[in-house]
């Protein structure tokens, strides 16, 4: 092998090893908060298993007391029992997975559009009313949502939405904690980027869709959680009384509260409405990469 | 002071003027924003204005409101007893598990962030669970039962520190401390999530930057480099630990009961819920929803002006 060829080859192997470990990392460092996150991930995962045993348990021993951690012979009777009082409901199952789906649908593209639109301007202009909006949006996160219901109500009536899927989903939209998740990460953004693009013959709507947005991926697709665990929950119990246009969620807990025959169904309903957020959770957790605006510019 | 007055008001109309010039020039902000800003006034600047009104009223939701003055407000901090208990207790919950909550759930983001990829994923649904799972917090109360086989009376007694079970959940002493250990369990929710995502788009090469510079251990570049990037993320993240300290409820409910003994474990919003709830005095409950409202309006306040300080 020629020197050359060495001296190269242990290069490559320099800039491998750099990739690897991050400088400004000790490995005892490393090793003691690892060991300290490991541990304090065994206490938080604690319901989930928790939950996930009592649905596999067998009734007699969910009554067991103190009740033990894990099933000692799990069954999935629990969900086959579940699934036959499913079937016997007065209106067909599959229309409130379907109300539930829209509701949870449309609430939250909605909201991701219209409040990433709405964060866009307040993040990258400055026009007079845009940080005075702002401030509102803020402060009235912090306004306890308990003694708005009546006037919320009063509202809904008004408009003639009671018992709709409009009543949960319209306001849904204008959740102030989208905009402001969404104003924080646009800030970010250099406005260099907005300019650039504008000068190669973008429009804003252009600018919107196809310069911020994908830049801004994390922070939707934080904001599309927060919107499905919150809808999807939603069990609309104030607005809705129409039994076909009920979500499932409340129809789940319909059974659930059946009675002490049905602890084991109600074990395994806690397990299916956390299956969903759950699922759109780990997807877009799993999506969130670096996104690296601005090392593409020089200022 | 004439001269003084009409000068102020020359540059209020000055001033005015322009901005009127500048709204005009950026009527495209205004039309993105508009969706927005009518659904949001019509959903949540109205019922608050409205709930800020029923609070000068008397209003048990049967009847119309009736205007009294500041009346609510005068009962509320000079007869009602209760509530000075749920203000102590909030503001002890508050104090305890906000500032706590907030570092570690800003903590556990940044070191979930150095992980390799999938075990993240894995690693952020495992720290967010005690969110996702809805009320499973209840699960507590058989840790702390009062009888001798609750889990924490059965271990104590088998090591021999304690000989007779205690009542976790029912004596005001240990009352408190219980309810912010869950809520502290739970704290990993909403400013958790936003930091996690923050923390991918802090830009890699300033990183480098900082280590040509003399940047020497994590924490050093968790100072100068990573918190100053960090800035939206914290401010939302304050807000969302403001509202979730200030607000607590369900925790001591479900697990200390309502009421609870001596009232020991009440909150403001607890209080807010009997009267809104149980006794229909709407006009009641609002007055101390619009105090609440207050104080973490000052409390946002403050930290927003700490958090500016930040990495200097």
């Amino acid at each position: 092998m020629s020197k050359e060829k060495k001296e190269t080859m242990v290069k490559r192997h320099n800039v491998i090893l750099l990739k690897k470990r991050q400088p400004n990392r000790s490995r005892i460092g490393d090793f003691l908060l690892y060991l300290f996150l490991l541990l304090v991930a065994v206490i938080m995962v604690f319901p989930l298993v928790f939950a996930i045993s009592s649905a596999l348990k067998p009734l007699d021993e969910l009554f067991k007391f103190p009740p033990k951690l894990f099933a000692q012979n799990p069954t999935l009777d629990n969900f086959q029992d579940l699934f036959v009082t499913m079937g016997k409901s007065w209106v067909p199952f599959s229309r409130y997975i379907f109300n539930t789906v829209f509701i949870t649908v449309a609430g939250t593209a909605g909201h991701l559009i219209i409040s990433s639109m709405g964060a866009f301007v307040l993040a990258k202009y400055d026009f007079p009313g845009g940080k005075a909006f702002f401030g509102i949006v803020v402060v009235a996160l912090m306004f306890n949502g308990y003694v708005t219901a009546i006037p919320n109500y009063l509202i809904i009536n008004a408009l003639g939405w009671v018992d709709t899927y409009w009543a949960i989903i319209i306001p849904a939209f204008a959740a102030p904690i989208g905009l402001f998740l969404m104003k924080q990460f646009m800030e970010g953004l250099p406005m260099s980027l907005v300019e650039a693009a504008k000068i190669d013959g973008a429009n804003e709507w252009k600018v919107f869709f196809s310069i911020v947005m994908p830049n801004v991926k994390p922070a939707w697709l934080t904001l599309i959680i927060f919107s499905v665990q919150s809808l999807w929950n939603n069990r609309a119990a104030t607005f809705i009384y129409s039994e076909e246009r009920k979500t499932l969620v409340y129809a789940l807990q319909q059974i659930q509260s059946g009675g002490i025959a049905r602890t084991g169904q109600a074990a395994a309903v806690a397990v299916i409405v956390m299956l969903v957020p759950i699922a759109t959770f780990i997807l877009s957790e799993s999506q969130i990469l670096e996104t690296m605006a601005s090392s593409g510019l020089k200022d | 002071m004439k001269e003084y007055v009409r000068k102020y008001f020359l540059l209020r109309r000055h001033n005015f003027q322009v901005a009127v010039k500048k709204a005009k020039r950026s009527k495209m902000c205004y039309a993105f924003l508009a969706p927005y800003a009518i659904l949001f006034t019509l959903f949540y600047i109205l019922p608050v204005v409205t709930s800020i009104f029923f609070s000068f009223t008397y209003y048990n939701i049967l009847e119309s409101p009736r205007f009294i003055g500041l009346q609510n407000y005068i009962s509320l901090l000079l007869e009602d007893d209760i509530f000075l208990i749920g203000v102590k207790n909030t503001f002890m919950i508050a104090v305890i598990t906000g500032p706590l909550g907030y570092i570690a759930s800003f903590l556990f983001a940044w070191l979930i962030n150095e992980l390799p990829r999938w075990i993240r994923t894995i690693a952020v649904v495992v720290f967010y669970a005690p969110s996702i799972a809805g009320n499973v917090f209840v699960i507590f109360s058989i840790f702390f039962r009062g009888d001798a086989y609750g889990y924490v009376n059965a271990l104590l007694m088998d090591m021999g520190i304690i000989d007779a079970p205690i009542l976790w959940l029912v004596n005001p002493t240990y009352m408190l401390p219980i309810c912010m250990v869950v809520i502290l369990w739970m704290s990993l929710g909403t400013g958790f999530l936003s930091f996690v995502a923050g923390l991918q788009g802090v830009d890699r090469s300033q990183y480098e930057a900082g280590y040509m510079d003399g940047v020497k251990n994590r924490w050093q570049e968790l100072w100068y480099i990573t918190l100053p990037n960090m800035k939206p993320m914290l401010m939302f993240g304050a807000v969302m630990a403001i509202t979730q300290a200030f607000g607590v409820c369900d925790v001591t409910m479900a697990l200390c009961g309502y009421p609870s003994t001596d009232y020991a474990a009440r909150t403001v919003v607890t209080h807010l819920f009997d009267y809104g709830s149980s006794r229909f005095e709407m006009g009641y409950a609002s007055a101390i929803a619009t105090m609440l409202f207050l104080v973490m309006i000052l409390c946002n306040k403050a930290i927003q002006s700490l958090l500016r300080r930040v990495g200097t």
